[in-house]
């Protein structure tokens, strides 16, 4: 076993989720649609009843599709993520995952690995929707689609990180839905991915506590000052944080000693 | 008539040696100490009614499991010592199907091929090679999805085989297929044992499936109840045929669990 037996096994996972996802045209559609319904309909709807005043990053007046655009990103990404561990769930299910789990490579690797396609994948959908942003009219920084890429690269590992240790936990593939529903939707309002914090405080405070402890609130945070080539270190920490707290116990999770798989085994029971 | 069970010493032959291996699901034990060693070139069968601890043994020899008590090795190399590593050898057929049904045979056998660390050109040339002897080149470019069971399998069986596995694990790999493709899989992994002195660990519930000179493991409650090849064991308990030896190793009324 060698680099470059590391190597051609993650280039293999990636190639893989990269087809199964290009395949699979209609989950690209929704992956879009999704967002762009926020932005065209939503935001459209909200601008004229919002006005967003100047806060960090910000330096003039935006205007509110403007300031839903990381949210909107961060939501994609969350939708990979819980994705990418449906495709976890059904993968075991299936038993294809037991191909992946005899591999002599470290479980930690391949679990690793399989995150990294998973944030592959969110990208081409993040990237494919800001061009359809661009022409709806949403200008960002030019400079700012590069400098977001890194932010955009650890959000999606936070989610998919999340996603994972959700795979690990849910059993059956029919659990998944409600799981989904109570995981994204909560994660989204409940963040400033639609209105600013400070908002939120006037309105309601346990509401912005709510909000402020919400790792999404953080990936959005960070996409939204990387867009304007600034580091939000605060958000930079906590979803750093964040992310190898989730693949900690999502390695954990799936490890064959320790982990949840092992649940089921019992002991020899005590001599009588 | 179960046999003493291999002495707790590496055999240097060995690709598969088990060591007092024991296992639990809650309070249920599932495995209670089972110990036997599978040599290359042999095709050992692992013969036991449905629930019989079959596929809880595939599980912890493919590390899907710790075993928590006992030592298995794989050409040598401890489990536990060695954690994955320790499944490079190793070649699995599992029970429940594990290929992408929207990726085409291709694709299913190159991402495999990536994660046993294989290049894409000598993958490609490996895979037309382990297809053909299963004669199944010529469905290289389909979806698995529009694949019968049995095509399914050999692909599965070609994948298995696609990093020259010193060590093949099959769990009930027939299973819902029709009689001439089993007899064909049975047929072609014999002669893949042989050819290329690969060590067969062959779990099944069908009597057909062992052939006379295979080495037999007979499992029954997580225990294993007989060993020998196959004829010996036969021979042992005075019965006719396999069948009426394991109808008598397990109890007698297995008609429902067994099938002839």
């Amino acid at each position: 076993m060698n680099l470059m037996h590391y190597f051609r096994a993650f280039y293999g996972i990636v190639w893989r989720e990269l087809l199964r996802f290009f395949q699979q045209r209609e989950r690209f559609f929704a992956a879009l649609v999704r967002p762009l319904i926020w932005l065209i309909i939503f935001a459209a709807g909200f601008r004229a009843a919002l006005g967003i005043s100047i806060i960090p990053p910000y330096e003039t007046y935006i205007t509110y599709d403007v300031y839903i655009t990381p949210g909107l990103l961060a939501m994609i990404q969350l939708f990979q993520g819980m994705q990418s561990s449906l495709s976890m769930v059904y993968d075991r299910e299936m038993g294809s995952m037991r191909v992946l789990l005899t591999t002599p490579l470290p479980r930690w690797f391949l679990l690793v690995s399989r995150l990294f396609a998973g944030v592959i994948v969110s990208l081409f959908q993040v990237y494919t929707f800001l061009l359809v942003a661009y022409f709806c009219g949403v200008e960002l920084p030019p400079l700012g689609y590069l400098t977001a890429l890194p932010a955009l690269v650890l959000s999606g590992m936070m989610f998919g990180a999340l996603g994972m240790l959700l795979s690990s936990t849910i059993k059956q593939l029919e659990n998944f839905a409600g799981i989904m529903n109570f995981v994204i939707f909560p994660m989204f309002f409940a963040s400033s991915a639609l209105y600013p914090l400070w908002k939120m405080r006037e309105g309601s405070l346990w509401l912005y506590y709510i909000c402020l402890y919400n790792p999404f609130t953080w990936a959005v945070e960070l996409i939204r000052f990387a867009f304007y080539l600034q580091v939000n270190w605060e958000a930079l920490g906590i979803v750093v944080g964040c992310t190898l707290l989730f693949l900690a116990l999502s390695v954990w999770a799936y490890d064959p000693s320790f982990g949840i798989q092992q649940r089921k085994v019992g002991t020899a029971p005590a001599p009588a | 008539m179960q046999k003493e069970a291999p002495k707790d010493h590496s055999s240097p032959m060995a690709v598969l040696s088990v060591y007092h291996v024991s296992y639990w699901y809650g309070s249920k034990q599932a495995l209670d100490d089972v110990s036997f060693e599978v040599f290359p070139g042999r095709v050992t069968a692992l013969l036991g009614p449905n629930g019989a601890g079959k596929t809880t043994l595939f599980s912890l020899i493919t590390r899907l499991f710790d075993a928590p008590t006992g030592r298995i090795e794989i050409c040598g190399r401890s489990a536990s010592e060695w954690g994955a590593r320790a499944l490079g050898p190793l070649g699995v057929v599992f029970q429940q199907p594990t290929l992408d049904l929207d990726l085409t045979v291709k694709q299913n056998l190159r991402y495999f091929a990536a994660l046993r660390g294989i290049k894409r050109k000598e993958a490609d040339e490996r895979m037309l090679r382990a297809l053909k002897a299963l004669d199944m080149e010529e469905r290289i470019g389909e979806r698995v999805r529009s694949l019968n069971g049995g095509h399914r399998r050999r692909v599965e069986i070609a994948r298995a085989l696609l990093h020259s596995p010193q060590l093949l694990l099959l769990d009930e790999p027939t299973i819902g297929l029709d009689d001439p493709t089993r007899r064909a899989i049975v047929r072609h992994v014999h002669e893949l044992a042989r050819a290329d002195n690969i060590g067969v660990l062959w779990a099944t519930h069908l009597f057909d499936e062992v052939e006379p000179n295979d080495d037999l493991l007979v499992i029954n409650h997580g225990k294993i109840v007989a060993r020998g090849k196959a004829k010996d064991v036969v021979a042992e308990t005075g019965a006719k045929d396999l069948g009426g030896a394991f109808r008598l190793l397990i109890g007698g009324d297995t008609e429902e669990d067994v099938a002839a």
